[in-house]
């Protein structure tokens, strides 16, 4: 792992990752390995298998066959987080969200105040801490879904299309939350529908086709010159 | 027709007036139903959200279960905790049949499946939506329970007055295990059916006025939490 400082759960290995629903391969044999301080962008057209992916990276799903590792290890690490596409929001506080997932990882107290303090101004909404979270507007609930990981301080983070159905400017600002939670140390890996976001934040690129990895390369290569079809394709479709 | 306007004057002048009888009963009536839906939501709402959450086998049929027996019938259900309860069953030695003690028993009996049934749909529901975001933050079990049950607050408070309603509006099981006794065990269904049949109408009646009423602000009071916890909340 050369001179990168030691993370515990880093690097997420998968090896021969089959997973199967209703008699479908959703992921077909995948290996693939996810590095420490990493942004991975995993990209493909929908159906792809995508979120499964995220999900049995995060230890979320169990794959049928083959097999996950966390840093060598076969159980799943606590400091890990995942923001969803649709925010699941808990009916409290913005901050009692944040306060709810702290207690949870075993955060109580003072530390638990100046996390969550520290985090929702990380996504500019100290102002509306107090405010019932389902109620707050789709960017919102997201920035805050986002605040609710990063106080997890987890080592990945792991975000499925969060921008998907966030207007530009919102999605803009999910982006440079990503970005200062990476800045902070923390490994990223993203599915999204947008190119051009996977070339602003992305530094390596996973391609799935029909639940097989076609691609797994640097971020500036695989937009320079993809090397499977399917890849081309897909750029090429964004393109025309 | 002349009985009846004349009961109903009388009745509500028991009402406005507060009529000691009447408040007894009525007094009585909303503490037994008070203290059995209390039990109820201790024994229903874990019971309920276990089911929903847990998977294990046998579940279905389980809920099938559940879900017929918020229709028990009262007086079987009365019937079966008079024979518990009477000198020679098996909780006889505690001397509880005819007290309020049994009548809230009898009553806790037909409303905890009224209030798990609720619960399990209830939280099942949120479970759907909160399950991949609570494994994702490795929320215990447990954690997962209480969560839900948080999270669901307002709606099980509906639950909670169903069960409510449903304890209160019954007759048949606690006029069997209790006795319908003047001043111990006499409520306010149980009044309603005794002085009808002595002829007392405007006391049966104007119980009659405070249990519709009461069901109603209940029912209305529902609502309105609802809705506004809705807006509150989303």
């Amino acid at each position: 792992m050369g001179d990168a400082e030691a993370v515990a759960g880093l690097p997420i290995v998968a090896s021969g990752v089959t997973l199967v629903r209703r008699s479908v391969r959703v992921l077909d044999g995948v290996d693939l390995t996810i590095e420490p301080r990493s942004r991975t962008f995993v990209l493909g057209a929908n159906g792809a298998g995508k979120s499964m992916l995220l999900r049995v990276l995060h230890g979320l799903v169990a794959p049928d066959a083959g097999r996950v590792t966390w840093g060598h290890d076969t159980t799943r690490p606590p400091r890990q987080a995942m923001v969803f596409q649709r925010p699941v929001l808990l009916r409290r506080s913005a901050v009692g969200n944040i306060r709810h997932a702290l207690a949870i990882a075993g955060v109580r107290g003072a530390e638990a105040r100046r996390r969550a303090d520290e985090a929702l101004a990380r996504v500019c909404l100290a102002a509306i801490a107090d405010r019932p979270a389902r109620v707050l507007s789709g960017g919102e609930q997201q920035r805050l879904a986002l605040a609710r990981a990063s106080a997890l301080e987890p080592e990945v983070l792991f975000l499925d299309e969060p921008t998907a159905s966030l207007d530009p400017p919102s999605a803009r600002a999910v982006e440079a939350i990503v970005e200062s939670i990476h800045a902070s140390g923390t490994t990223i890996v993203m599915t999204t529908h947008s190119l051009a976001q996977a070339k602003r934040l992305a530094d390596t690129v996973v391609f799935l086709a029909a639940g097989r990895v076609t691609e797994c390369t640097d971020a500036a290569r695989f937009f320079r010159a993809p090397r499977s079809r399917e890849a081309r394709t897909f750029i090429e479709g964004e393109r025309s | 027709m002349d009985t009846l306007s004349q009961s109903f004057a009388l009745a509500l002048q028991m009402v406005t007036h507060l009529d000691p009888r009447l408040t007894q009963i009525v007094a009585l009536s909303i503490a037994v139903s008070l203290a059995s839906t209390f039990c109820s939501a201790l024994i229903g709402l874990p019971l309920g959200a276990a089911v929903a959450i847990a998977r294990f086998p046998g579940r279905a049929p389980l809920i099938v279960a559940l879900n017929a027996a918020m229709g028990l019938p009262p007086v079987v259900v009365g019937l079966l905790v008079y024979l518990l309860l009477s000198r020679a069953g098996p909780l006889g030695r505690f001397g509880l049949l005819f007290t309020p003690t049994a009548m809230v028993i009898a009553q806790t009996i037909l409303i905890v499946p009224i209030i798990a049934a609720l619960t399990r749909q209830t939280v099942e529901d949120a479970w759907g939506e909160y399950r991949e975001q609570l494994r994702s933050l490795d929320a215990s079990w447990m954690q997962s329970t209480l969560t839900l049950l948080w999270d669901t607050r307002w709606s099980l408070l509906t639950v909670l007055l169903a069960g409510f309603g449903r304890a209160a509006s019954e007759v048949g099981a606690v006029i069997i295990v209790g006795g319908n006794i003047d001043g111990v065990t006499r409520v306010m269904t149980t009044a309603i059916a005794l002085e009808t049949s002595k002829g007392d109408l405007a006391l049966a009646l104007g119980l009659g006025i405070v249990l519709l009423t009461l069901v109603m602000a209940l029912n209305v009071g529902a609502h309105l939490t609802r809705q506004w916890a809705r807006a509150r909340f989303g």
